[in-house]
């Protein structure tokens, strides 16, 4: 039976099992609209600007572990989802992104609305593919889900122009995905396995950083296996927040730039630094020749293009995390057979009582005060509050940091960050479509005021379409991380970072139907938080913090890991800093 | 990332899925991550759906590792090859318009002679010589005649593996490539 395109894209969605789609309508993709105007089975969430539908879709995905879809227009629209491609490229987030072109015929006239889609997006997508004939709609639509949910995960791009949409095909759906050219490799290599876990069980100093990958793979259950076997303190990248419990006695919390300072001095001291699902950006290594320099490193991840690309790895080991963390406990299980040598014991001893005292004397922490609301407490209060169940969503800056160092992460899956591309404005529609993907659940995002506002016209799409986002603006008035590297490294010539108290945050969320509170003092920060956790509304919640707080602990750009400074430093320190390059 | 070893020309064939848009996904992988191609020629294989790249990239190791993985995962890519190591051979049509007054037409028509290079046009005052061989033969070639170069204009490498089993799936056939007959070969003027 023949179809119009636009039919064909809706049914072989839901052959795909979509059920939720984010976007807006445009003069391109019209014809889906029509098509979707009596289509059974399919929500679509209307968003306000076409960045959002990407980063909601990357919301929904992360949190179902399912493939995220969105659907805009040509030419202004697809430029728009740039940022939220790059965004879900950099952090390996499966979305599918359908954009409309302008008839065939037309492309290339410069046409009203058009742009080179595929050729704008394909830097910044694991692929993408032009429609250009009606019968390659369904295996085109086939393999961009497969690509994009399979190895390591990213979005894919489908363009679509208009009259492809409009003519009427024959659905090919085809029953296997065959591509010789995408065969990516699960399964890890037996005998690299086996050298990693030789050097596991002879390890005087081991350390596991696990990162993004083990939440991609759902490995968190085997990476707590392997950890509790050998008893492996654990470390996680801001991407693999959630993959093994903070409150777990071998949790060495987040490393790198703001991570703690037993996390990085236990990665720089490790002999055996077992890498899984992590790929050695610059934010966790600092300095690269100065980062873990006396360890053996074993590099568990499914893209053998993140191996060896920062740092050379000793066993290198290409597969999908979860599968490889079972042969790898098998293998070190085998390994433990045989009762260790008394020095390793005795070695494992000292570094646990190492690790012990490093968090024991150089854990986070912050000035309290009676009278200004510190950020980092308002973290605090929202993990007790929530008891580490609630989807966390962020958006980019000193509250995204405090975000990670604060709050008391259980779960994977509930954490939603834009850790490799650093998307200002990610936190509302993301947030937005983990409410979509998870009703009834809670999800707070806790944002700055800079970073909220560059997405805050979504409060409308969480007002019209019942998505009780809760918001709490950790709001210091500026660009915070800003002002803290120019007070930090710049001298204090604050340069661009005020944002004076405007919007009235609680008046703008009231013109967009949601609940506006604020909190000034401390003591009102925990009643605050807990009307907002009990209102069924979308809730805005703007806590005007300390303007002057800075994050700490700070790796300085350019620095190596254990240059790491633990509070403001002395002018000296600033000084030295201004005399070189990289700022320290 | 320390330097393996220093950086040299490395000769990678890549067989990619014949379809539009993967030319330009190559070399904007080259030129997004930073690394530099030499030379670099397209055509078709026995398979119409394949198409085989010939990319000449200088590099370190690392370099190489990197461009070689960073190949492999783009989707249309297929197989990627590094001939460097391997015993191969490698060949790249030139084409020469050189001067040709009377005084020197006949030292030129000497040298052209002596790298079995053809003449395939003549004028009055000008020759467009037609010559193949491995870099270091066309290099040759090029210098002694570079006094009286007009105009040059090379294909790029291609490049076989010896050997009765092709180490690499479907190949070029064993022909010259012509850049006058075959649109699909596409090379790059020095």
């Amino acid at each position: 039976m023949k179809m119009p395109g636009a039919r064909i894209v809706l049914e072989c969605l839901k052959r795909q099992g979509v059920d939720l789609i984010f976007g807006l309508p445009g003069g391109a993709v019209l014809p889906i609209y029509d098509a979707l105007y009596d289509f059974q089975g399919l929500r679509h969430i209307l968003v306000r600007q076409e960045a959002a539908a990407g980063h909601a879709a990357e919301g929904y995905a992360r949190t179902s572990g399912r493939v995220g879809v969105c659907l805009v227009t040509s030419g202004p629209a697809a430029t728009n989802l740039v940022t939220a491609l790059q965004d879900a490229m950099m952090d390996s987030i499966p979305i599918v992104a359908f954009t409309g072109q302008v008839p065939t015929h037309l492309i290339g006239n410069d046409a009203f609305q058009e742009a080179d889609n595929v050729g704008i997006t394909r830097s910044c997508t694991k692929h993408n593919f032009l429609v250009k004939d009606g019968n390659d709609l369904g295996p085109i639509i086939r393999e961009a889900f497969h690509i994009a949910s399979t190895g390591r995960p990213g979005p894919v791009h489908v363009d679509l122009p208009k009259d492809i949409l409009v003519k009427e095909w024959d659905l090919v759906w085809p029953d296997q995905i065959h591509m010789r050219s995408y065969n990516p490799n699960y399964e890890g290599h037996p005998g690299q396995i086996k050298r990693a876990a030789k050097l596991l069980a002879r390890a005087k100093k081991p350390v596991l950083y696990v990162g993004g990958g083990v939440i991609s793979a759902d490995a968190s259950a085997e990476l707590r296996e392997l950890a509790e076997l050998a008893q492996l303190p654990v470390t996680q990248t801001l991407m693999g927040l959630g993959s093994f419990p903070m409150e777990h006695p071998l949790s060495l919390d987040m490393l790198g730039m703001h991570g703690s300072y037993y996390a990085n001095m236990a990665v720089h001291h490790s002999d055996v630094l077992v890498a899984v699902g992590a790929r050695f950006d610059d934010r966790v290594t600092g300095r690269v020749d100065a980062f873990a320099p006396n360890a053996e490193i074993v590099h568990i991840d499914i893209d053998p293009s993140s191996i060896s690309k920062n740092i050379q790895v000793g066993v290198p080991i290409v597969g999908d995390c979860r599968r490889v963390l079972v042969k790898l406990v098998e293998a070190l299980r085998e390994e433990l057979r045989d009762e260790p040598p008394p020095a390793v014991g005795e070695a494992r001893r000292q570094w646990a009582t190492q690790l012990a005292e490093w968090k024991r004397d150089f854990p986070f922490r912050y000035e309290w005060s009676d009278d200004v609301v510190k950020p980092q407490y308002v973290v605090q209060e929202i993990s007790n509050a929530t008891g580490g169940e609630a989807f966390i969503v962020t958006g980019v800056g000193q509250h995204q940091m405090w975000a990670a160092q604060y709050y008391k992460f259980k779960h994977p899956r509930m954490w939603c960050t834009s850790g490799g591309l650093g998307t200002m404005g990610y936190g509302l529609p993301t947030a937005m479509g983990v409410q979509a993907a998870n009703p009834g659940k809670l999800v707070i995002n806790i944002d700055g005021d800079g970073s909220f506002a560059m997405n805050s016209q979504e409060l409308a799409t969480c007002f019209t379409e019942g998505l009780p986002v809760k918001t709490v603006i950790i709001n210091n008035s500026g660009h915070g991380m800003v002002r803290q590297w120019q007070r930090i490294i710049y001298k204090e010539r604050y340069c661009a970072i005020d944002l004076p108290g405007i919007p009235d945050w609680v008046r703008l969320a009231e013109a967009y139907g949601c609940v506006g509170l604020r909190v000034t003092k401390p003591s009102e920060v925990v009643p605050a938080i807990e009307k907002m956790i009990s209102t069924p509304a979308p809730v805005v919640l703007d806590v005007c913090v300390d303007k002057d707080e800075c994050v700490f602990p700070m790796v300085p750009a350019g620095g190596a890991n254990t240059d790491m400074i633990l509070v403001a430093p002395t002018r000296e320190v600033r000084d030295k800093a201004a005399k070189s390059q990289t700022g320290f | 990332m320390p330097n393996g070893n220093d950086p040299r020309k490395h000769t990678i064939a890549v067989l990619v899925e014949n379809k539009f848009g993967v030319l330009s996904r190559v070399a904007g992988l080259f030129s997004a991550r930073g690394y530099n191609i030499e030379s670099m020629s397209v055509g078709e294989t026995l398979d119409p759906s394949v198409s085989r790249m010939t990319l000449v990239v200088r590099g370190d190791e690392f370099v190489i590792e990197q461009v070689t993985k960073q190949l492999h995962k783009l989707i249309d890519v297929i197989k990627v090859t590094d001939l460097t190591d391997e015993s191969h051979v490698e060949r790249e049509l030139v084409l020469i318009r050189v001067n040709a007054e009377p005084s020197n037409r006949a030292e030129v028509l000497r040298t052209a002679d002596i790298f079995r290079a053809r003449v395939v046009d003549v004028t009055a005052v000008s020759f467009v010589l037609e010559a193949t061989g491995d870099e270091g033969k066309l290099e040759a070639l090029i210098e002694l005649l570079r006094p009286m170069i007009q105009e040059l204009v090379r294909t790029g490498k291609v490049v076989i593996a010896r050997g009765p089993k092709a180490r690499v799936r479907r190949v070029e056939p064993p022909r010259k490539p012509r850049v006058a007959d075959d649109p699909k070969v596409v090379g790059f003027a020095d």
